[in-house]
This record gives structure tokens, C-alpha cells and sequence, in this order.
């Protein structure tokens, strides 16, 4: 066999490595709301993944970032988002201004 | 009326705010729960005033917020208090409150428009200050059932929210 024959496949091997090992599957990550606390508090996530909040309150909350997205989440009840843009936002619940989470997002 | 008003909410910031050199005066467990329920009620009726009284968005919301949340607070406490088997007791702090609130929606019902809700507001910002004040120094302190402490701590948390809430929008009043 010639060099340039080992080290094309060599190279295409190598390719498909990547490729498997680079596109995770996106993933649903689940935030508690009890008692007005967002937990976990801070969130680590990927372009792709949705969150989802479980709201084990009798009160209703939301998820709002300021200027941006706002996520309705009614007492007793479930409610989810698909993260789209990258880097860390902070949000709030706009009834209750003390309940705060962040969402760090990478790329 | 104003004078009576502030004195009323005067002594309820005094009996908090010594709760250990008046120990006598340390509200048992069904003079607790009684407080927090009126207090809750109270605010409801002020809500409720607000939503026939306003046109302004922000405020209606915010009213409705109000309504929604103490009358979900208020269901559990009255689930906890059957549980319990307590019956909430009236008491001097609670007619204070009550009467100070009555006394509020007359002033109140005389004024109209951006008049009105500027003091709505205004007066729900230091109505949840007042009631979160008590709640810290003495209504949470004096409670001994464990989980009316747990409710009163969760109530807390939602007035506190109620008072940044009523911040905001007086800030979007101005």
C-alpha cells in the first residue's frame, strides 16, 4: 500500500471520529420551581437543548429575560423552552422579581 | 385618616420589633395564622378595588396578580389551619390591619384616574413592606407549628416578590 493511500483513510477515519463525536444530542433539562426557587439556580446548556420548568407551586410564574423571551409557566404545571442563542442570560419570574435563575449556553 | 392609618401600622412595626423584650405579646400559632389570612384578605379587597377603579394596564395586571396569589396562599392556609385542626383567633393586630385598610379604600375611593392608581401602588409598595416586616420579626419568629412556619416563610417569599413587583410598576407610573 502507498502512503497516500494509508494516509487518506487514516484521514477519512479520523473524519468520521469527528463527526460522531462532535453534534451531541440535544437535551431536556429540567429546572424545579418550588416555594418561588428556581433550582438548580444556574443552568449549563447548548444551543438546542430545552429547558423545561416544573412548577410545583400553587402560584403562578414566569421566566422572563429582560428585552427578550418570556415563558409562562401556570401553577401545578409544566412548561419548556428550546434554547437558540448562545451565551449566559438571566432571568426572572416577572410576578414574583426575587425568584431568579441563569442560563449559561454554549454554542 | 392618614394619622390612624400610620399609627395602626406604627404598632404593628413595634410589636415586631421587640419581639423578645415582649415576650407575653408573642401572637400564639391561631392569632398567627389569623393575621396572615387577613393580611392576605385585605390585600384581595384592595385588588379587587383597583380592578374597577383602573384603566391602566399595568396596574389591572398587577392587580390581578394580587388576587390570584393571596387567594392561592390563602386556600393553603385555610387547608393547613383544618389540618391542624386551629381555629385562626382574631386579635388586636389583625383589627388594626383591618381598620387601617378600610380606612385606605376610602381614601381611595375618592380619587380617579392617574390619581388613583398612583396611590394605589404607592400604598401597595408599603403595605407589602409593612406585612413582610411583621412577617420576619415576628410572625415567623412566634411560630411554633412547623409547618406554619413553612407557610409563613413561602408567604414571605411571595410578598417580597409583591413588593418588588409594586416597585416596578410605580416606577413605570412615574
Amino acid at each position: 500500500m502507498r502512503p497516500y493511500a494509508l494516509d487518506r483513510r487514516l484521514w477519512i477515519a479520523s473524519l468520521a471520529l469527528v463527526i460522531a463525536a462532535t453534534p451531541a444530542a440535544a437535551e431536556t433539562i429540567e429546572v424545579t420551581i418550588d416555594k418561588l426557587v428556581f433550582s438548580p439556580a444556574t443552568v449549563e446548556a447548548k444551543v438546542g437543548d430545552t429547558i423545561v420548568w416544573v412548577n410545583k407551586d400553587v402560584f403562578a410564574h414566569t421566566a422572563t429575560i429582560k428585552g427578550g423571551w418570556e415563558v409562562m409557566i401556570p401553577p401545578k404545571k409544566s412548561a419548556s423552552l428550546t434554547l437558540k442563542a448562545a451565551g449566559p442570560v438571566d432571568y426572572f419570574c416577572r410576578f414574583h422579581p426575587n425568584m431568579k435563575g441563569r442560563l449559561v449556553v454554549a454554542p | 385618616m392618614l394619622v390612624r392609618h400610620t399609627a395602626a401600622l406604627a404598632a404593628l412595626l413595634l410589636f415586631g420589633a421587640a419581639p423578645l423584650a415582649q415576650a407575653a405579646d408573642k401572637p400564639t400559632d391561631p392569632q398567627i395564622a389569623h393575621i396572615a389570612y387577613t393580611a392576605g384578605v385585605l390585600d384581595v379587597e384592595a385588588a379587587k378595588q383597583a380592578l374597577k377603579k383602573s384603566k391602566n394596564k399595568e396596574v389591572l395586571d398587577f392587580a390581578k396578580d394580587m388576587v390570584r396569589d393571596h387567594e392561592a396562599v390563602n386556600a393553603q392556609a385555610l387547608d393547613l389551619v383544618k389540618k391542624l385542626k386551629v381555629t385562626p383567633e382574631d386579635n388586636a393586630t389583625s383589627k388594626a390591619l383591618t381598620k387601617a385598610a378600610a380606612e385606605e379604600r376610602a381614601k381611595l375611593a375618592t380619587l380617579k384616574g392617574a390619581a388613583f392608581d398612583k396611590a394605589y401602588v404607592d400604598n401597595e409598595v408599603a403595605y407589602h413592606k409593612q406585612v413582610n416586616g411583621a412577617l420576619e420579626t415576628l410572625l415567623i419568629p412566634s411560630a411554633s407549628n412547623a409547618e406554619l412556619k413553612s407557610l409563613l416563610e413561602t408567604g414571605l417569599k411571595i410578598f417580597q416578590g409583591h413588593e418588588q413587583h409594586a416597585e416596578h410598576v410605580a416606577g413605570m407610573l412615574k
